[in-house]
């Protein structure tokens, strides 16, 4: 049995983002246990011990328990520290950076990015209602706001805290594969030549390859 | 060092507060004034190209976004003041748990009402309605779980203070002590004791007399 356990499933972004770290690590002794959003299996008592908000995932590594998937990638990255590509910056300058486009993937990117795909793709499956398509219209117009900002700093760095990848580009994977793929909003990217170039690089990374097979086996078991 | 931002905001008082926690005082504030915007100027907008504060300079490193620059002086003066990290990297995590939940949970429902309730009738707007109710409403039922949480635990990531707990206290200071709003907080037993506790500091009291 598998000391580490990812609680949630892949369809889930904030699931797929701590996966993906996983895997950069090359950390592949883990266990999915899956929680059923559309059954309220998360809000079970015994899911609630675990998470008190009742969201998706929680972790577990041996009988430690951590939940919010940024908190986890960072123990993870933390945890194996010597293995894998390195995800956190090699200097205090370095690190800093990282968690600066942490903080901007947080506070700016996820919440109109989330938005966006929750009104597409979402809104049917978990409220039973329609896209709301004028709050699709306004976080379109912030975020490509945003992602000019971010056109601008991939014009003179690789990736977002410099030349090397970290965790800052890796929290951004997810959510972007569900606004490109899964909502069709590709164009905000692919009119953005430096910012469709850094996308090209980091979702074909062998990490995100080998979740995107993980989230493809999860829909066939649906 | 330099912290560019105003100490009426609550990003940039996220940043004073601590670097009072780390006993730092070598650093200036260059004030931003955010009524003539000179957040948009593209003097400012070169080092922060998304044209907020607060904005930290440390020698030829420019940072910012307010948590990031708190991890960083955490790190960075790691041996004074307050351990704001916890000792062991179980605690470390269950301060990161807490930071984000501070972020993803908490900020997005009583950011909208500190800028209702303080910031709007400062510009001489009306609160609208129907915010304050709906941001209320889900402030509640999240300290509903903070409540549970504190029950059980003195502060957020165990039984010691950390960045987790000094994130919340910007805001929370806005809606108890100036929108005068505060019950959500206080009608809560622990969630009040909590606040009572880390409002007391006195790394925040003299962040607060600014």
């Amino acid at each position: 049995m598998a000391s580490l356990k990812v609680y949630g499933k892949p369809y889930s972004a904030n699931v797929t983002r701590v996966l993906t770290t996983l895997a950069e690590k090359n950390v592949d002794d883990y266990q999915i246990v899956p929680i059923d959003l559309l059954t309220g299996g998360n809000k079970t008592p015994e899911y609630l011990k675990l998470q008190p908000f009742g969201q998706i995932p929680a972790f577990q590594d041996g009988d430690f328990t951590l939940y919010e998937s940024r908190a986890i990638a960072r123990y993870i990255s933390d945890k194996y520290e010597g293995q894998g590509t390195a995800l956190s910056g090699k200097t205090e300058r370095e690190k800093a950076l990282v968690n600066q486009w942490l903080e901007v993937e947080s506070q700016n990117y996820n919440p109109c990015a989330g938005k966006i795909v929750f009104e597409c793709v979402f809104a049917q499956i978990l409220e039973g209602r329609a896209t709301n398509e004028a709050v699709v219209k306004e976080q379109l117009e912030k975020l490509g706001k945003i992602l000019d900002v971010y056109e601008a700093q991939l014009t003179h760095h690789k990736y977002l805290a410099g030349d090397f990848f970290s965790l800052a580009d890796l929290a951004h994977i997810p959510v972007t594969n569900n606004l490109i793929n899964v909502a069709k909003k590709g164009e905000l990217f692919s009119s953005r030549k430096h910012l469709n170039a850094w996308w090209e690089d980091i979702s074909s990374r062998p990490s995100w390859q080998k979740v995107l097979q993980i989230i493809q086996a999860g829909q066939q078991q649906q | 060092m330099k912290v560019y931002g105003m100490p009426y905001s609550t990003c940039t008082v996220r940043v004073l507060t601590t670097l009072a926690e780390k006993d730092e005082e070598g650093y200036e504030i260059v004030p931003i004034d955010l009524q003539v915007g000179a957040h948009k100027s593209p003097e400012f907008l070169k080092l922060q190209p998304f044209g907020a504060i607060p904005v930290l300079q440390d020698g030829n490193l420019t940072l910012f976004e307010s948590r990031a620059i708190a991890r960083y002086i955490a790190e960075k003066f790691e041996g004074k003041g307050t351990a704001l990290f916890g000792k062991t990297v179980e605690e470390r995590a269950l301060v990161n748990q807490w930071l984000e939940v501070e972020s993803h949970s908490f900020n997005p429902l009583i950011e909208p009402l500190v800028v209702q309730l303080v910031f709007a009738p400062m510009r001489g707007k009306e609160p609208v309605e129907s915010v304050v109710k709906d941001h209320t409403y889900r402030l509640e039922k999240l300290l509903d779980i903070y409540e549970a949480h504190l029950s059980e635990n003195k502060y957020l990531a165990g039984d010691f203070f950390s960045l987790a707990d000094l994130s919340h206290i910007p805001y929370t200071f806005y809606l108890i002590n100036v929108a005068k709003k505060g019950a959500a907080f206080t009608s809560r037993k622990h969630v009040n004791a909590w606040w009572e506790d880390i409002s007391s500091r006195p790394a925040w009291k003299k962040v607060a007399a600014l």
